[in-house]
């Protein structure tokens, strides 16, 4: 089963809409209301940071009976320095940001406790890709 | 009790089907793409109604009812009591006091009134007692309106530990007055009807169906619309009457009648970590940040179905908006009364029986989503169904019958619909037919002699020699 979503950098009047969708596909297949739940909040955080940071990304769901993969490809400055971004409270969001009650500096580390696994690939002005693997029951 | 056959939930909200003329209007309010279309005529999917009322609001030909006790069903009972919902108090007109319009239920033929504001006032005590507690659960839910209790139990079913374990008002209210007439009045409980004055259709349901405890302490609902006339009656003409009895009563607090309108409850509760949502489109919104975790420095969700809160339920006669304003000024009027609501007799016993206020079973997740039992399964039908939403025209239009597109493809793989049910598929089909036919009626018998046929192999002869001439050239 494979889905892809535009996610379009700075709308945060549709941010949150793809993730949305991705929860309510794995409601319809049956996945354990854990694994809905772990997916919706990584998924609504690397969502949000293709809106906050980037210009452009999909957000591509894979899934089958035994895993679910995220997969949050964006276009966008990339990420300086990966290790920095995963400490809990480092953001580099922007104060509008901050504002609206984003960018509190706990996407990643968020991300990482839900997902069973979490790989980040970064290309300074290039991009940024996040592909979370979790377990699906 | 309401008793419908063959049903597996308990609902209030029907179909008058000789009234239905098959419009779409219902199907499209409808916030669990509860209702289709069939043959004509509307039907509800009772798994997913949550009888929040909107397609009886919505409805231009009154074919959507709420089916609720009346003041008939009295007489089953020798002694009866009624719980007022805070919303009845705004009805009348500015001016009215609480305890008159209590003094006119004694006067139409009950025997004793307990106020469900009143209630309200110990319940906003619990609840801010409970929130305090340290939690790993946060934001907790209200669970005092049963239609965003169903939604979540349908739709959001991974939330349903976000539901604050604290019995509604109306609840609390059923318990005192059980409390009061069995060991105060020494009265067999089977003589006993108590009966909660309904805003709105998702309350009925709820004395029938109770979420969070087993106990039916409540022997059923009757609409606010239904006693309205009787009560404006006594207001207008009885005031001397009425004068004399109000003295014995009990009516809650400014904050526990403010519980009629949006905001009333966490007005209540206290502190400022609390959110009020109302519209059921508003409230799936808000439990949509929930699930996205995005709500976790939030304490508290006061939700109500209704635009306005109870005031603006289906069962109520003046419009919400004028309504809201009178319970405002009531909460006003009345607001230095908490005290002396909560230093009562009653309350006081009331308050030591936390049992009296918790809910005393989980309440349980009703998912309805799900495609199939099997995951591998579900799977592939979510995948038909992708495809079959591209293949769609995307107008959302119902003709159908279904809400939109997506809810067809949904119904297909279910197995519940045809996607000849979509009326642009179905001209597709039927130009293609068309074309079919018309290619087939241009075809002559051969004792007509095939002149077109004939010219057409020539040509292709033709070709075909030209095209192997340069072959043998080679």
């Amino acid at each position: 089963m494979h889905f892809v979503f535009e996610v379009q950098g700075g709308d945060f009047n549709k941010a949150g809409d793809a993730s949305s969708k991705v929860k309510k596909i794995l409601q319809q297949i049956g996945s354990d209301s854990t694994v809905v739940r772990r997916v919706a909040v990584a998924c609504y955080e690397a969502e949000m940071n293709v809106v906050i940071h980037a210009h452009h990304g999909f957000v591509t769901l894979d899934a089958d009976i035994n895993q679910v993969i995220i997969v949050v490809e964006d276009e966008g400055p990339g990420i300086e320095d990966i290790e920095m971004a995963m400490t809990p409270g480092y953001s580099t969001a922007p104060d509008y940001v901050r504002e609206m009650g984003f960018g509190a500096g706990m996407g990643l580390p968020n991300m990482k406790n839900c997902a069973s696994q979490m790989e980040i690939k970064s290309r300074r002005g290039i991009g940024t890709t996040v592909r979370m693997v979790f377990e699906n029951a | 009790m309401l008793k419908v056959k063959n049903q597996q939930y308990f609902h209030s909200v029907h179909l008058m089907e000789d009234k239905c003329k098959g419009c779409v209007n219902c199907i499209k309010r409808c916030p669990t793409e509860a209702i289709r279309v069939r043959d004509g005529k509307a039907h509800i999917i009772e798994e997913r109604c949550i009888d929040c009322g909107e397609c009886v609001r919505i409805c231009p030909n009154q074919a959507k009812i709420v089916v609720a006790d009346t003041l008939e069903n009295l007489k089953a009972y020798k002694y009866n009591v009624a719980l007022p919902a805070p919303a009845i108090y705004g009805q009348f007109r500015e001016g009215i006091d609480p305890r008159h319009v209590m003094a006119a239920l004694l006067a139409i033929g009950f025997d004793d009134v307990v106020d469900v504001a009143f209630a309200a006032d110990l319940v906003g005590k619990k609840i801010r007692e409970a929130i305090s507690a340290p939690s790993e659960i946060r934001p907790f839910i209200s669970s005092a309106c049963p239609a965003v209790v169903r939604l979540i139990q349908v739709r959001f079913p991974n939330l349903v530990e976000h539901i604050l374990p604290v019995l509604s008002p109306m609840r609390a209210a059923a318990n005192i007055a059980r409390n009061h007439v069995t060991e105060k009045m020494g009265l067999d409980p089977k003589d006993v009807g108590v009966w909660f004055i309904s805003p709105c259709p998702g309350k009925v349901s709820a004395v029938n169906e109770p979420a969070g405890t087993e106990d039916n302490t409540i022997s059923g609902a009757i609409p606010i619309a239904e006693v309205y006339p009787l009560i404006r009656e006594k207001l207008n003409h009885n005031q001397e009457e009425l004068d004399q009895i109000v003295a014995d009563l009990k009516p809650g607090s400014g904050l526990g009648l403010g519980w009629a309108r949006s905001g009333g409850e966490n007005q209540s509760i206290g502190g400022s970590r609390q959110i009020a949502v109302d519209g059921i489109h508003s409230v799936i919104q808000i439990l949509e940040d929930v699930e996205r975790g995005k709500l976790s420095d939030i304490d508290y969700i006061e939700a109500q179905a209704c635009v306005g809160g109870c005031v603006g339920g289906v069962l109520t006669v003046e419009n919400s908006f004028i309504t809201r304003r009178r319970v405002r000024i009531l909460a006003t009027d009345n607001a230095g009364r908490l005290d002396g609501v909560l230093c009562d007799e009653m309350a006081c016993e009331a308050l030591d029986n936390e049992d009296w206020f918790r809910h005393d079973r989980p309440i349980e997740p009703r998912p309805t989503l799900k495609l199939d039992d099997d995951m591998a399964v579900a799977i592939r039908k979510m995948e038909q169904m992708e495809r079959i939403v591209e293949d769609l025209p995307g107008l959302d239009c119902g003709s159908c019958g279904a809400p939109n597109c997506r809810a067809l493809a949904e119904d297909v793989v279910r197995g519940l619909a045809n996607e000849m049910d979509c009326v642009f598929k179905l001209r597709e089909r039927v130009a293609q037919l068309a074309g079919e036919m018309m290619e087939l009626a241009e075809k002559a018998p051969p004792a007509m002699g095939h002149v077109e046929k004939k010219a057409e192999i020539e040509n292709a002869i033709g070709e075909h020699s030209a095209k192997t001439k340069p072959d043998t050239e080679k």
